[in-house]
């Protein structure tokens, strides 16, 4: 094994990068320096985490490349380390930083040195909530998230941009704080906040059942799950763009993470008994907000309902713990992540050439935007779950997990997949096609080579998950398969008195 | 031979002497050299604070008692002065610029404030009901006077009389309830109450609560909070740094102790008592505070609710709870220092400003004033990674213990109304057109504000001295 403490590398080198451009002079050079430094400071934080997902044994489902450090005294620990769970999300997130430094590159022009200072900082909070292997640690992580996201939408948001952010971080504070006396109950009663050691603890039922509940009012605002998910749409549309991709690819990911590493492995029984109450706010996730998005007339409005209904699956996929919906979960996230951040970078494409946001604004954009066009209908059908785009395999994975527990949950899941098809084409056909003939979009420039650079790649990934999606679902495997061994192992004794 | 005795029996007091004698040889000074000797007079009253510390620092370890047992120094004792002491000091230095601005300069001032220190280590260091009355009295007399130090202001002198008829009320409570206590203990000395004091009676459960409105009243909790928007809102803007600072350590540390070693028998009825005060204060800290304009009023009503937090700790009775105590009041000393440093910074050509609205667009004229201000008000807030989240931490991880659920999710939820109007502030300065820019700020100010606001930012780096000087100093009392 190395002896360098590789993930605090990754976790600690966006927060020197941010150090380093604190001290950078605020002229035009200084403005330029921050920018590149941001960069370079993403890319090669980008490059170490895929050394670390080379050396990844993916065979092994326990934590590796382990880091423990004495931090608040007694058996409360500076703790890293990566599993099949996490590792995805942690590439995720170190690969969409450099995405969005560019997408800002020429879209931010106000306090640019505290923009890529805050996204800096915000790299290391969210990279050290997927890498903590200490409940408080992780919730340090969490919780410190917030601070750099309310600053990104209350500072270069739009114009309700400090409702929005208030609203933002309002919502999530509460509902992490009650995750927080959850964290200290269970270090009492386990003496510990290793997780490591939580994750084979038995918790009494009673505890279980409070500290699910607990767990749940911080995971499903982050999520979010309906109907904690107002704060969404309001924060998508007035955050910057970039802050939009952050948002929706990455810190709603949060939620599903915790529910995988936190809520089902060690409230096993509280959430085999609890699992109903989930399915039925993803359903209603699933469809209400469908619905709710076929009415929209802000495009990240709609993008944002979306979401809302995608991660519907997601907490429905993992709340039937079987091997397909687990995998499902977690590849709907991965993909989610790289289909949403796209469809907020499209939008802050033509966002950047005309300043509106008004689906009616557009139309016809395909005689003068060919590549866009191309661009934007791979995430559409993508975000429609079409087959050969990545995000039909987490649809379908999910909902086939789910159908083996529980036909009528799928059946009526498999509503909301129509349902994104017409909401999603609909906006496609008003966008694209039609006649060009609003005369502010006769001289629309197509992509630029820097836009191009920025989604690309995005294309790319979306396809290739589509057709041949075996890395990811290959790196959580193990991992998977021994929270499904643990789960039933805990299960066994309380099925067993139902039997008899 | 008997007089090197009695001579070595002062060392528990040395720290105390030497305060004591430099107070007035600084008075001497003062008196003789007349209103130009204020700047000498500042600086040696820090330097003296500096040096009772150091003494203090060097006292043998371990308890040590002067006077019969009335005077104890342990370990809580220590950590609590040095946290008066920086206090203490921090406020003389807050004050200079001012009272340079506001042609304000008085020695009086500084010997004031080392002698209502004095008091407070007195009364931290108590072990027993009259020694803790004199020193609750030694510290509260040159409170009232520097409240009313501007001796012009209306405001000012309003805010000295409140505070000193209320306090004196209340030490009328706390002297009622003291012997009530006597009374029904047959002694003074609180290893001795412990010892009668195995099961409530009514008399000295009726003793017990009028001490501990006494106590309620010095740190302002709800529902003896009323003097404290009034005074800090009327005092002179370094007067009410030092309030909301020093004297907050002192008045938990007297409650803490006296509730701790007095009343170890009747945990159970006390508990309900700091439970309710707990609950009231950090509700009315949350709520009240949300519509104010006036930045010290403000923070008038935020000490008021950090007072109940730190109170959930107590709440607890454990050795958890107190340790927690500690922290949080470490760590609230050092935001409160901080965010007065920028308070006192608000100024213009055309004089103080107190209202939020004046902090408009802080972050493009002083962003680096800015910047740790918001790092301070998050941190009292309570959001991680800032030392704030680790005070609330501790308290509630002991409350969790202590089985103290609805105490701890009320805690929680008011934390998160209470961030609405740090946030306010915090949206005042980053989000909102800049206004006007302040004048420059004094290089004490500077220096408070810089160390406040980096040990709160880096104070998840290295939590460990902290921490487990105060789980020393908790141990100490159980």
């Amino acid at each position: 094994m190395t002896s360098w403490p590789i993930l605090s590398v990754i976790i600690f080198l966006p927060l020197a990068g941010a150090l380093f451009i604190g001290f950078l002079n605020e002229d035009e050079a200084g403005v330029r320096n921050a920018r590149w430094v941001a960069l370079w400071t993403t890319l090669i934080t980008f490059a170490i985490s895929l050394i670390v997902l080379w050396r990844f044994d993916p065979a092994s489902a326990e934590f590796q490349f382990l880091e423990k450090r004495p931090w608040l005294g007694g058996t409360i620990t500076y703790s890293m380390g990566v599993d099949g769970i996490s590792l995805p999300f942690v590439i995720l997130t170190t690969a969409l930083l450099p995405i969005c430094i560019v997408a800002s590159w020429s879209a931010i022009q106000r306090r640019v040195r505290e923009y890529m200072i805050a996204f800096l900082v915000l790299e290391t909070l969210m990279v050290g909530t997927f890498c903590a292997l200490d409940l408080v640690l992780f919730y340090l992580f969490f919780e410190g998230g917030l601070i750099p996201m309310f600053l990104i939408i209350g500072v270069w948001g739009g114009p309700r941009r400090v409702y929005a952010s208030f609203k933002f971080f309002l919502y999530t504070f509460l509902g992490s704080v009650l995750m927080l006396l959850a964290i200290m109950a269970m270090y009492w009663q386990a003496g510990t906040t290793d997780i490591p050691a939580l994750l084979h603890h038995a918790f009494p039922r009673s505890l279980q059942t409070w500290a699910w509940f607990a767990f749940l009012a911080s995971f499903a605002v982050k999520m979010p799950m309906w109907p904690f998910h107002t704060w969404l749409p309001d924060a998508h549309v007035e955050a910057p763009t970039a802050g939009s991709v952050i948002l929706a690819a990455i810190l709603l990911k949060l939620g599903g993470y915790g529910f995988l590493r936190f809520s089902l492995p060690m409230f096993p029984d509280a959430s085999q008994a609890l699992a109903p109450l989930i399915y039925a706010m993803s359903i209603v996730a699933i469809v209400y907000t469908s619905l709710v998005a076929l009415v929209q007339e802000d495009f990240k409005k709609l993008i944002a309902y979306s979401s809302v209904a995608h991660m519907g699956f997601v907490t429905m996929g993992i709340f039937a713990m079987t091997a397909q919906g687990l995998a499902g979960g977690i590849f709907q996230m991965i993909s989610h992540g790289i289909v949403s951040a796209a469809l907020f970078l499209c939008v802050g494409v033509i966002y950047d050439r005309m300043h509106t946001r008004e689906i009616a604004a557009y139309g016809g954009l395909v005689y003068r935007m060919p590549i866009y066009a191309f661009a934007f209908m791979v995430f559409t059908l993508a975000n429609v779950g079409l087959p050969g785009t990545s995000g039909f395999v987490g649809e379908f994975l999910t909902l086939i997990g789910t159908f083996r527990v529980n036909t009528w949950v799928a059946t009526l899941a498999t509503l909301g997949t129509i349902l994104s098809a017409a909401y999603a084409l609909w906006l496609y056909r008003k966008v694209i096609f039609g006649k060009l003939e609003k005369p502010s979009l006769f001289n629309i420039r197509d992509l630029g080579w820097r836009e191009m650079v920025v989604l690309a790649p995005l294309v790319i990934l979306t396809i290739v998950f589509g057709v041949y999606p075996k890395p990811v679902l290959d790196i959580s495997a193990a991992s998977v398969a021994q929270l499904m061994d643990n789960y039933q192992h805990a299960l066994a004794p309380v099925k067993a008195a139902m039997a008899r | 031979m008997n007089a090197a005795a009695n001579i070595s029996a002062l060392t528990p007091l040395l720290p105390e002497i030497v305060l004591g004698l430099g107070a007035m040889a600084l008075l001497m000074l003062g008196v003789y050299g007349g209103e130009r000797t204020a700047r000498a007079v500042d600086g040696l009253s820090i330097a003296l604070l500096i040096a009772a510390g150091v003494i203090l620092y060097l006292l043998p370890a371990g308890k040590l008692v002067g006077f019969n047992g009335s005077f104890v120094v342990d370990n809580f004792a220590r950590f609590l002065k040095i946290l008066a002491l920086i206090g203490s000091a921090a406020a003389i230095a807050m004050s200079i610029d001012y009272a340079k601005q506001e042609r304000q300069q008085r020695f009086e001032y500084a010997v004031l404030i080392v002698l209502s220190t004095l008091g407070m280590m007195m009364l931290i260091s108590a072990a027993d009901l009259i020694a803790l009355y004199l020193g609750l009295e030694l510290m509260s007399l040159p409170l009232y006077v520097v409240a009313a130090s501007h001796r012009d202001s209306l405001r000012s002198t309003e805010a000295g009389l409140k505070y000193f008829v209320l306090g004196a009320l209340s030490s009328g409570m706390l002297l009622y309830g003291a012997s009530l206590v006597y009374g029904f203990t047959g002694t003074v000395s609180f290893s001795g109450i412990a010892l009668a004091a195995t099961h409530g009676g009514i008399g000295l459960i009726f003793g017990l609560v009028f001490l501990f409105a006494g106590f309620c009243f010095k740190v302002s909790a709800v529902p003896f909070h009323m003097w404290t928007p009034d005074v800090y809102e009327g005092a002179p803007t370094p007067v009410t740094a030092f309030f909301a600072a020093a004297p907050k350590v002192a008045g938990i540390a007297m409650f803490v102790r006296a509730a701790v070693m007095a009343f170890p028998g009747i945990t159970a009825q006390w508990q309900q008592i700091v439970v309710f005060v707990a609950i009231a204060s950090m509700l009315l800290g949350s709520f009240a505070a949300i519509g104010q304009r006036n930045i010290k009023r403000l923070m008038a009503y935020s000490s008021i609710g950090h007072m109940g937090f730190a109170l959930v700790g107590l709440a607890a009775g454990t050795n958890e709870g107190v340790q927690g105590v500690l922290v949080y009041m470490a760590i609230y000393l050092t935001m409160t220092l901080g965010v007065f440093a920028v308070i006192l910074a608000m100024r213009r050509s055309t004089g103080m400003v107190e209202t939020i609205d004046q902090l408009s667009g802080l972050a493009r004229t002083n962003p680096t004033m800015a910047f740790f201000m918001a790092m301070l008000l998050f941190s009292m807030a309570g959001v991680p990674p800032l030392a704030g989240f680790f005070a609330k931490f501790y308290v509630f991880l002991a409350a969790i213990k202590a089985g103290l659920y609805v105490l701890a999710v009320i805690g929680v939820l008011a934390s998160a109304v209470g961030a609405y109007y740090y946030l306010a502030i915090i949206k005042i300065m980053y989000f909102d057109e800049a206004a006007e820019g302040f004048s420059a700020m004094p290089v004490e100010l500077k220096v408070v504000l810089a160390v406040c606001g980096l040990f709160n930012i880096l104070f998840f780096l290295y939590p460990g001295p902290l921490v487990g000087a105060a789980s020393a100093a908790a141990r100490s009392l159980f």
